[in-house]
């Protein structure tokens, strides 16, 4: 079994860690790092449960290898918020009811917020466009789409997205 | 302070699933976990000659594997009597994922490798994996020592309508297919076992906590106080989860036997072929009607598909399809019967709507088609036949049966008041004469389904204790208020819901009140969360514990006032004296005072904690219209939805917002399955949709907006006047669907099209139909 030691920056937090070669980005995060937010919810890279963005870029944790990431910085819902409050996009899922059993949810979150740092007012069919890779089963996507909307009309992304995309984080 | 039930407040569940916060179980990290992998069949059907675990055994971080032979003793599965399941296949497998052994290791990737490494050889057996070849001339028995693959035929009338429907002026016969889906929650089965000397505690993705507790306590021997189940954070269930799995038998069994925590993690692709899947049936009809469209009779003939094990719920849902086929009409004569069958397939159980979509989907469509055939308005038919507001509550010919309050036709009325339908009829007209434009459907959906099961005669039938739910309320000296409620919420919003409640009935603050659920060590008894019984059920409980608190707070301020308790008023957190407003104690001063006997009257029982049962009197009936317009690109066959609109009748209303998204949840799962959901099976019993990528479940781009509304009609049924919801939007949608496809073909002679109605699908029956007709 081949082993390969990584930098990692997750959240802000700098790791340095051994791990397993084959070892997969969201078990990094969810076993090596203790950060359970990000989940996983298939094996074929169709739900988006466990994205999360690396680099400022959306990826699907399930579909990274660990080593793949090395190097990189990580942002997960975990830190999302600032200081303590919630991100407008956070804000706006509970706003707008977007969320039930909230296990896509944190994927969710991070697809919607990689969205918003693409595009500031997206309109509802680019929102639909923008979560296509995230499936939800409880809500069927239209107080979803309210979600992402509220969000881009208070304060978009949020300033932790914003610092982790510009590559201060 | 207003009334918190009916306001639209924002979830206490949120900030923790939205932060990363939440606790699922894989989320819980027990020190000394070890992980347990399955090795599951690749053979539909086939007898097990050997398994060879021998290179397995000796892998890296391997602690042991086990087979059927391995493991004497441990109990079967939770199973239909005289169909009992093994936790791992005994001599033979009977579906492809049915698990054939174990592995635990010390990391999930090592005990993925192992299973990998298990060398089992089978001999094949002949294949039936559908319903056509399980009931076959020369089929060979699935289940050992029954004589066919037909494991239960009833009869639910007493006459097959034979007399009543020759004797009508007209005769229709129908076959309709309700297909195979696949729940899909978007987490899958993970559970967790810790067994000490003290007992087993076992964390699981469960909707009916106290029922595990209760049956695992039973199947192991133990007195229930040994045994914990936790369901803590839940990703979805939609039926699914209300299911008995061997994994939570064999997670326990090898954490006794190991003396560790031992922790099992569905992968999807196991999901796919191992969580029971849902609907499965086919109806053969027969309707007898006269020349204005009133219905004279209707016999219905079901077929289940139970898959390769009959699922303790699965075999009971024929029932609920032939008491609710008589939809919301009058028909004098209904007769329905079913026969299950076991196939070389996954288990059929529950899954939103549970047996009665498949009635409403019948129903509805055979109005629609009793339309046609007399060349009447769809709407026409319904008005024709609906039981009307005057005659609630409506005894069923089934007895037990009894529709509680509704207006079916003023949910009608109310839904046209949004569908401008003569504008959309003449849209309808201009484009089928312009060939470039996309053919428009229009289809109705009047329905009603049952909600908040129980009672506990009926909820006995499905294996549980009760068809109660339990709840406790408790004020701690500060006045703050804890629920614990026996139900057991997956995305349903129970924190909040109660809290609304009890917020009313004691005037304390929203904030001010937690709920605690799903765990059995701390919440006294319950049932779960299934059939739309949440609020109808559950909440009854809240509701009545939290007025014998009042009662007894009561007590405490006429005390305190020195007034008689019947002058005493609860209004804004304060007791005062009727007549006299400003003498008065808050409820936080009562609150303390239940706790200072000195202050109180002799022998008065200290503080404010009260237990109270809901035993509901009949089931509830949610019900409701919904229309939906669809678009078919003439091209492709491609279906749009272009329009969806949904009133309706859950009595009180507790949270529009999370009605709406019950609502929204439940059409999306319900026009998934007319367009695009399917689970299909080779000849071979090869799944066909094993995975997301050959299941379709819908993404943002396949669903549309959806316009709600409320007709509100409180049940009598229970002391909220609440019907249920959950369910209500998944038994609606599919024929509303389908409805609509057909009607956008109908001037082409259309008249049927089987669900889910695929681009490919409605291609080649537009194709025909146009051919026909030229």
């Amino acid at each position: 079994m081949s082993h390969h030691k990584v930098r990692i920056s997750v959240n802000g937090t700098a790791g340095e860690d051994e791990i397993e070669s084959r070892q997969l980005l969201v078990h990094y995060l969810r076993e090596t790092r203790g950060l359970t937010g990000t989940h996983v919810g298939c094996d074929t890279s169709n739900c988006g449960a466990c994205t999360v963005m690396l680099d400022g870029k959306t990826v699907k944790s399930c579909t990274v290898l660990t080593v793949a990431a090395d190097g990189g910085d990580v942002l997960t819902v975990e830190g999302l918020d600032e200081q303590g409050e919630m991100s407008p996009v956070q804000k706006g899922f509970q706003a707008c009811h977007g969320l039930q059993c909230g296990y896509c949810t944190p994927g969710m979150v991070m697809a919607a917020t990689g969205l918003l740092l693409e595009q500031e007012n997206p309109d509802d069919a680019a929102i639909r466009e923008g979560i296509e890779g995230n499936l939800c089963r409880c809500t069927g996507y239209d107080m979803i789409v309210d979600s992402v909307r509220w969000a881009a009309e208070h304060g978009g992304p949020g300033t932790a997205a914003r610092a982790h995309a510009n590559g201060r984080n | 302070m207003g009334s918190m039930v009916g306001a639209s407040v924002v979830r206490k569940e949120d900030p923790a699933l939205l932060t990363g916060r939440g606790r699922f179980v894989d989320d819980i990290r027990l020190s000394g976990t070890v992980h347990m992998v399955f090795v599951r069949s690749f053979a539909a059907h086939a007898r097990i000659v050997s398994i060879d675990t021998d290179e397995a055994r000796t892998l890296p971080g391997v602690l042991g594997v086990w087979t059927n032979a391995d493991l004497e003793g441990l109990p079967a599965s939770r199973s239909v009597p005289g169909m009992e399941r093994p936790c791992l296949a005994k001599d033979k497998v009977r579906f492809v994922g049915e698990p054939v052994a174990v592995v635990v290791a010390t990391d999930r990737y090592l005990a993925a490798d192992a299973a990998e490494a298990v060398l089992v050889e089978y001999e094949d057996l002949p294949v039936m994996a559908s319903i056509e070849a399980a009931t076959a001339d020369g089929a060979v028995p699935i289940m050992d020592g029954l004589p066919t693959n037909v494991v239960l035929e009833q009869q639910l009338s007493a006459t097959d309508a034979e007399e009543e429907l020759a004797a009508a002026p007209h005769r229709l016969a129908l076959r309709l297919r309700n297909q195979r889906c696949a729940a899909v929650p978007m987490e899958p089965t993970v559970c967790l076992a810790d067994w000490q000397s003290s007992g087993l505690t076992i964390w699981a993705t469960s909707q009916t906590p106290h029922h595990m507790r209760n049956e695992i306590a039973q199947m192991f021997g133990l007195s229930q106080q040994e045994v914990r189940f936790v369901a803590p954070d839940v990703g979805g269930g939609f039926g699914a989860k209300a299911s008995f799995y061997p994994e939570f038998l064999l997670t326990a069994e090898l954490s006794r036997r190991l003396r560790r925590p031992v922790k099992y993690v569905e992968t999807r692709s196991e999901n796919m072929t191992s969580m029971v899947h849902g609907r499965a049936q086919d109806h053969e009809v027969e309707v007898g009607f006269d020349d204005d469209g009133t219905l004279l009779a209707l016999r219905v003939r079901i077929t289940q598909d139970c898959g390769g094990w009959p699922d303790t719920t699965g075999i009971g849902l024929p029932t609920l399809t032939s008491f609710m086929s008589g939809g919301c009409y009058k028909i004098p004569v209904i007769a329905p019967s079913f026969r299950s069958v076991v196939t070389n397939t996954t288990p059929v159980g529950s899954y939103r709507g549970a047996g009665r979509p498949e009635a409403s989907y019948m129903i509805e469509r055979v109005v629609d088609r009793v339309a046609a055939e007399l060349g009447l308005d769809p709407l026409d038919v319904r008005r024709r036949n609906f039981v009307q507001p005057g005659e609630m509550p409506f005894a069923t010919q089934f007895e037990g049966i009894v529709y509680d309050e509704a207006d079916f036709p003023g949910a009608l009325a109310k839904l046209l008041e949004h569908v401008d339908y003569e504008a959309l009829r003449k849209e309808q007209a201009g484009r089928r004469d312009d060939p470039d434009a996309p053919l428009l459907g229009i289809g109705f959906s009047t329905f009603v389904e049952m909600g908040g099961f129980g009672p506990t005669p009926l909820f006995e039938q499905f294996g549980y204790v009760g068809g109660w739910e339990s709840a406790n309320v408790r004020l701690n000296v500060d006045g703050s208020a804890v629920i614990k409620v026996g139900t057991s919420p997956h995305g349903q919003g129970h924190q909040t819901a109660f809290a609304q409640i009890v917020a009313d009935q004691l005037s304390v603050p929203f904030e001010r009140i937690t709920l605690v659920h799903g765990d059995t060590a701390t919440v006294q008894e319950g049932i779960g969360t299934m059939g739309s019984r949440g609020v109808p059920v559950g909440g009854s409980a809240v509701f009545k514990a939290a007025n014998k608190v009042r009662d007894k707070a009561i007590r405490i301020a006429a005390h305190m006032l020195e007034a008689d308790e019947k002058d005493i008023e609860l209004a804004d957190g304060r007791f005062s004296v009727r007549g006299a407003p400003d003498q008065g104690v808050s409820m936080a001063e009562v609150a303390v005072r239940a706790f200072k006997p000195h202050l109180l009257p002799d022998g008065f029982d200290l503080g404010l904690d009260e237990t109270a049962f809901h035993e509901p009197s009949n089931l509830s009936y949610p019900s409701g219209a919904h229309c939906c317009v669809v678009e078919i690109d003439r091209g492709t066959g491609k279906v749009a939805v272009a329009r969806y609109v949904a009133v309706d009748d859950c009595g009180t209303v507790i949270n529009p917002l999370m009605a709406r998204g019950q609502i929204h949840g439940g059409v999306a799962q319900g026009i998934a399955q007319a367009l695009l959901e399917e689970v299909t099976y080779g000849e071979d019993g090869q799944p066909g949709s094993g995975t997301l990528v050959d299941y379709t479940l819908p993404s943002a781009l396949d669903l549309p907006t959806y316009e709600t509304d409320h007709l509100v009609t409180r049940t009598s049924f229970n002391p909220l006047g609440a019907k249920g919801l959950g369910e209500s939007g998944a038994t609606a949608a599919p024929q509303a669907v389908v409805n609509a496809v057909v009607d956008a073909m109908a001037h082409l002679g259309v008249r049927t099209i089987d669900m889910p109605c695929t681009p490919q699908k409605v291609w080649r029956v537009l194709q025909a139909a146009t051919r026909n007709g030229s």
